[in-house]
């Protein structure tokens, strides 16, 4: 497992516009085996500031470390990074021409090169462990939101990852199956992988984050245990925001 | 940021790719186009068999010679076609990488080829060509041809490409694939349904359009047409033949081209 480290994150965004400060100073610890929900209004910079770990947004300034290991330095293999940190989008993004399994065998066969086999039996078997070892054979677009998303978390873990990112995975999601998604994710944090997660889900922070974290115009405001920051909140923002949503 | 509020909807992106040339591809639920293409294609055939049968002489001699023809068309357009799919792919990917070079070279390819009419560009490449090359009819007329529809094909891989949502590469790197391995185990097969339709279309003009490589030398239909008028002299006689010809192939492609793409909506 893996720990995380953000200090001083910043990261613009030039439009013709103006220049936008999508997250400014973040700093942030993600111990090993802790779970770390971000919350904060929309445009606050949480997505962006998840999205720069695994390099799929370049931060402008500031470092990242996992194990350590400096993924914003130039000679970092990024690569190597992504097979360790797993991610689950928003949208899902199962690739619809490959079926379940495929989907979540290509990668430890491209990239990791294992027997088929091999990553064929640890596909079922993390299918099983998400509750659709029977929709091996399907393909991603005959199933519903929640079980893609479900599939998505096991493609996501077939690469064996010592750290799993999730950008706000219930909220494409029917309400009735939002539940379904949390249960296994609830699984995944009580098996104790390191998780850093967006999302607007109060009650799974309450019920399995080590820590929230409060973010507003690209800015950490504040973080603590989940009972800490949702009943006495230090900040006005913090308190205003929780106001609007709980 | 992502917008609490919006739902994504996981449905597959309904890409349709807009041909500027080229036939109506008649649907099954496009009734009206598929009654015109009906029409068309059976008062062709309709005309041709009366023409034939009523007047066989000079009708008959025309079509056998015309006819002859056929083959020839068929194998440049065929073969010119692969080289098109080949020469498309690699100027797609190269419209879209992120190599500044690579990319100016495919822009400039697609710009230069575009704003060239194709029977200059045939005379041109075969002219060019035989300067430099001792090269057959046949050699020189694919080239030509597959040089001038690549780079259309090019903007077709390229919209292709495109029209995948972003978040299939993103998902592919998260994975920990290389750009090169997510092009090729799941952006490219995705595009390659996504233009399949377009690629017929591509053939269809291509069908046609290799008449014009009968100005070079290559005996396909309008070539045997041109060589019969001029032992005849029945002009008109000759061209509505080769025109029927011409017709009846494209209708027969296109309606097959429909039935590819009815096929793949069907499959999702």
């Amino acid at each position: 497992m893996a720990k995380i480290v953000i200090k001083d994150l910043c990261k613009q965004y030039v439009t013709n516009k103006a220049n936008i400060e999508a997250v400014r100073h973040a700093s942030l610890t993600v111990d090993d085996g802790e779970v770390v929900v971000i919350i904060g209004p929309s445009g606050s910079g949480k997505s962006t500031l998840l999205r720069s770990i695994n390099k799929l947004e370049i931060p402008t300034s500031g470092h990242i470390y996992i194990d350590d290991v400096d993924v914003t330095a130039s000679g970092t293999d990024i690569r190597k990074i992504r097979e360790e940190v797993g991610m689950v989008f928003q949208s899902f993004n199962l690739f619809p021409h490959l079926t379940v399994l495929d989907n979540i065998t290509l990668s430890p066969i491209k990239v990791k090169k294992v027997p088929k086999a091999e990553a064929e039996s640890l596909g079922l078997e993390l299918l099983q462990r998400v509750g659709l070892k029977d929709k091996a054979q399907a393909y991603p677009l005959e199933l519903s939101g929640g079980q893609q998303q479900r599939v998505a978390i096991a493609r996501a873990l077939a690469m064996q990852p010592k750290a799993m990112l999730f950008d706000e995975p219930t909220s494409a999601l029917d309400p009735e199956m939002i539940k379904e998604v949390l249960d296994v994710m609830l699984d995944l944090a009580k098996s104790g992988m390191t998780m850093l997660l967006v999302t607007h889900e109060m009650g799974f922070a309450r019920a399995a984050a080590d820590k929230v974290v409060f973010m507003d115009h690209g800015e950490i405001i504040e973080s603590g245990k989940p009972e800490d920051l949702f009943t006495h909140p230090q900040s006005e923002r913090t308190k205003s925001f929780l106001d609007h949503i709980l | 940021m992502k917008n609490k509020s919006k739902s994504v909807e996981p449905k597959k992106p309904q890409v349709s790719i807009q041909m500027t040339d080229g036939v109506l591809i008649p649907r099954k639920d496009n009734n009206h186009v598929l009654n015109a293409w009906r029409i068309t294609f059976f008062g062709a055939l309709l005309v041709l068999a009366l023409l034939v049968l009523l007047k066989p002489d000079p009708y008959r001699d025309i079509l056998l010679v015309c006819i002859k023809g056929a083959p020839v068309t068929f194998e440049a357009s065929i073969l010119a076609m692969v080289f098109t799919v080949i020469i498309g792919v690699i100027t797609g990917l190269g419209s879209v990488s992120k190599h500044r070079w690579i990319n100016m070279i495919s822009g400039v390819y697609v710009e230069l080829i575009r704003g060239i009419p194709l029977l200059v560009q045939i005379i041109f490449i075969y002219y060019a060509m035989g300067r430099f090359f001792k090269i057959q009819g046949m050699i020189a007329a694919v080239t030509a041809l597959s040089i001038c529809f690549g780079a259309y094909m090019g903007e077709i891989v390229r919209g292709g490409i495109q029209s995948i949502p972003k978040g299939q590469m993103e998902a592919a790197i998260a994975l920990g694939m290389s750009r090169t391995q997510a092009f090729r185990y799941v952006i490219l097969p995705q595009t390659a349904k996504v233009i399949l339709p377009a690629i017929g279309n591509e053939f269809i003009s291509m069908v046609k359009d290799s008449s014009l490589v009968s100005t070079i030398a290559l005996s396909d239909i309008l070539r045997k047409g041109r060589e019969y008028i001029s032992r005849t002299f029945l002009s008109l006689e000759t061209m509505l033949v080769v025109a029927l010809i011409y017709l009846i192939i494209t209708l027969v492609l296109s309606r097959l081209v429909g039935m590819l793409e009815e096929r793949l909506h069907q499959n999702g």
